[in-house]
């Protein structure tokens, strides 16, 4: 009879813990602190923070612990990040992720630990195509997606012939293939570089001005944005040659361009899903506690980032705070009700969102400040190309 | 072939062979009469991006910047060879690439507490933006020329330095035979602080020279190292002369890859493979031509005469 007591009281005490072990959701993040991207990392960094600060660190019953982890860029390091994050600190979700080729070389050690990844801005066409995977999610965009709407702004605009170019990595291919998938003119020219090491495009811009194309369409996340622009600016292309950007003229490039009095981005178009004066409450309330707290715009990363944590929130509040209840998450970010900042969007069959993407142009505000300003829309309620691919 | 094109783009590999000559300039004497390998020249490269950011913010002007940031780069090189490398002479190689591995990454993260991660725009003189026509339907950025210029004056100045007078005589010699000169009573610790200066100052100087069009970041110094490695590997380590025309070699082969090696390819390859194939193989060219003068002249295209091979 003792023993069950003993027993009894061994459980009861045991239960008695679960609770309080169970209280928190551990979110790793995964972004890029070291490096000329670092800048990218940090604002993507505070976009998750301004989410966390707007929701009192709490999803349903349950206390946020997001610990970081810093891939430099690199998909090695991002690999030994990721692993650090599931395996010593067991986190629950893994989420951030900049870079195509950092998720693609770590997504295994997180899909195959059997916990939710969900990419808050690598879109590579593996993961929405035949590598999709249940416990994947993506709250951007696939890459592709974004240059297929300026592929089309293109032939709004009438442009005819098209220069490319962008970095030889994942992203960059995928953002090159985007606008040939959709733009009806020719590509006169399309050069691919080294990543991330080439910073000079001499041999490249003096091959556009050779070609005089009507437009040229570039893709140069992080630092190398404002250095292109300069150099476009130095071989005298501005306002010769119409510039095209995906992921390159954003709120970070921006005021450095601003500072250096390079205008070479003013009154240019790019594409994106979100733009930062858009007319709905959640990203009201985001721009503008994030300008208070940080003295700039939020840019697309911090954007995401936002989106990411309050995806996972929704997640949590559906399954109030049972963890162990996966498909239950699962079908909560299926179905992605929550305030995204973008607005309402449907999440595809392949856990890559379903939505509008508007074209932006970059514009003095009322204040003076340099920022992306939304404009038409341009691809409607838009799917990726690689979702029939998926089997899940 | 477009004859404007094939031109400008030449200039274009004049340029970053400028910039690599610089940088090279600097590491060849500091590995050939040192014997020292240093991997944080790259760092001081970026060091001197920064400094010319922060001074063309206070002073706003960029010329002004640079005038300012020589001399502080002169410093910055004697201060770190007197209190970090100095040690390092008697160890081995593998010691000192230990050793210099950890100071880019101390550099790294003192540029980030001093400046931030962001990178810094270097807003340049309205005289210095925008491309001048030259003959022969050449249009090309003034400020491209303004480098290339400015390599030509410093490549001029180092060889009448070395050549004609006395600290020149001086690290001839020490290129030559480092023991025969300290022998001879060369006060070798005093030659070396001075080498190290220069070359900090030259890599310094094409830090800041090129960041107007780059940006000062921090990953700056990292690839551009490599490249100068492979500049003093090519042209014979410890000497300026083999850095100089290895390092137009080098730039003018890495411009032109990029230039036309995807068009050439397309010649004989299907278009899609050449697009593949051009930007990898372009970017491998330099190594390549590395790995055969390694092969048929290991000790470079111009060592130093008595150098031991």
């Amino acid at each position: 009879m003792k023993q069950y007591i003993w027993l009894g009281a061994v459980a009861a005490l045991g239960l008695a813990a679960l609770p309080v072990q169970a209280a928190e959701i551990k979110i790793g993040f995964i972004t890029t602190l070291t490096g000329p991207a670092a800048v990218i990392g940090n604002d993507f960094r505070n976009g998750a923070e301004m989410a966390l600060q707007h929701i009192g660190k709490k999803m349903g019953p349950l206390d946020v612990n997001i610990i970081y982890g810093d891939d430099e860029q690199n998909p090695q390091k991002g690999k030994q990040a990721v692993e650090k994050l599931v395996e010593r600190d067991n986190v629950d979700v893994v989420t951030g992720q900049i870079w195509s080729n950092v998720l693609l070389a770590s997504k295994d050690v997180v899909l195959d630990a059997n916990k939710f990844l969900i990419s808050a801005n690598a879109g590579p066409s593996d993961l929405a195509g035949k590598a999709c995977h249940k416990n994947f999610f993506n709250v951007s965009w696939q890459n592709d997606q974004t240059p297929m709407a300026l592929g089309e702004l293109l032939n709004q605009k009438g442009v005819k012939s098209l220069y490319l170019v962008a970095p030889n990595y994942a992203a960059g291919q995928d953002m090159v293939a985007g606008v040939e998938r959709t733009f009806k003119g020719k590509i006169v020219g399309k050069d691919m570089t080294a990543w991330p090491a080439q910073m000079d495009w001499s041999a490249e811009l003096t091959k556009v001005k050779a070609a005089n194309p009507d437009g040229v369409f570039v893709f140069y996340p992080g630092g190398h944005g404002p250095a292109f622009l300069t150099q476009y600016d130095q071989a005298g292309l501005t306002g010769k040659i119409p510039l095209y950007s995906v992921y390159t003229v954003d709120a970070l490039s921006l005021p450095l361009l601003q500072k250096a009095g390079n205008k070479t981005a003013l009154g240019t178009f790019l594409t994106q899903m979100w733009a930062a004066d858009m007319d709905n409450a959640a990203n009201k309330k985001f721009v503008a506690d994030f300008k208070a707290k940080h003295g700039t715009y939020p840019s697309y990363y911090a954007a995401q980032a936002y989106d990411s944590i309050m995806l996972i929130k929704s997640g949590v509040e559906a399954v109030k705070g049972n963890l162990k209840d996966q498909d239950g998450m699962r079908k909560a970010f299926e179905a992605a009700k929550f305030d995204s900042v973008r607005g309402a969007f449907k999440m595809g069959p392949n856990h890559f969102p379903i939505q509008n993407f508007y074209a932006n142009e970059v514009i003095a505000d009322k204040d003076g400040t340099w920022m992306n300003a939304n404009r038409q829309v341009v691809l409607k309620d838009h799917q990726d190309s690689y979702a029939t691919q998926c089997k899940m | 072939m477009n004859y404007v094109l094939f031109a400008e783009q030449l200039l274009n590999g004049i340029q970053l062979g400028m910039v690599l000559f610089l940088l090279a300039a600097g590491l060849t004497l500091i590995f050939g009469i040192m014997d020292l390998v240093n991997l944080a020249h790259g760092s001081l490269y970026m060091l001197g991006a920064y400094f010319a950011a922060t001074f063309t913010q206070m002073t706003d002007s960029f010329v002004l910047a640079v005038v300012i940031s020589v001399p502080l780069m002169v410093l910055s090189g004697i201060a770190l060879e007197i209190v970090a490398l100095r040690t390092l002479y008697r160890r081995d190689h593998l010691d000192q690439v230990l050793a210099t591995f950890g100071l880019i990454l101390f550099f790294r993260e003192l540029v980030r507490i001093f400046w931030g991660a962001a990178g810094r725009t270097i807003p340049l003189p309205p005289y210095f933006n925008g491309s001048v026509s030259l003959p022969f339907g050449i249009d090309y950025p003034v400020y491209r020329l303004v480098i290339i210029t400015l390599g030509l004056i410093v490549a001029g100045g180092l060889y009448l330095v070395v050549q004609r007078t006395r600290i020149g005589m001086l690290i001839r010699a020490g290129a030559s035979n480092r023991e025969m000169a300290g022998a001879l009573g060369v006060n070798i610790p005093l030659l070396f602080t001075v080498i190290f200066g220069i070359g900090a100052a030259l890599a310094g100087f094409a830090g800041m020279i090129i960041a107007p069009l780059t940006t000062a970041n921090i990953g700056m110094g990292d690839t551009v190292l490599i490249q100068a490695f492979v500049v003093i590997v090519i042209g014979g380590i410890g000497s300026i002369r083999g850095a100089f025309i290895a390092a137009l070699l080098t730039g003018m082969i890495d411009t032109l890859g990029r230039s036309f090696l995807d068009d050439l390819l397309a010649l004989f390859l299907p278009v899609n493979a050449a697009e593949a194939a051009g930007p990898a193989l372009s970017s491998m060219l330099i190594y390549v031509l590395m790995a055969a003068i390694l092969f048929f002249r290991p000790q470079g295209l111009f060592p130093p005469k008595g150098a031991k091979a």
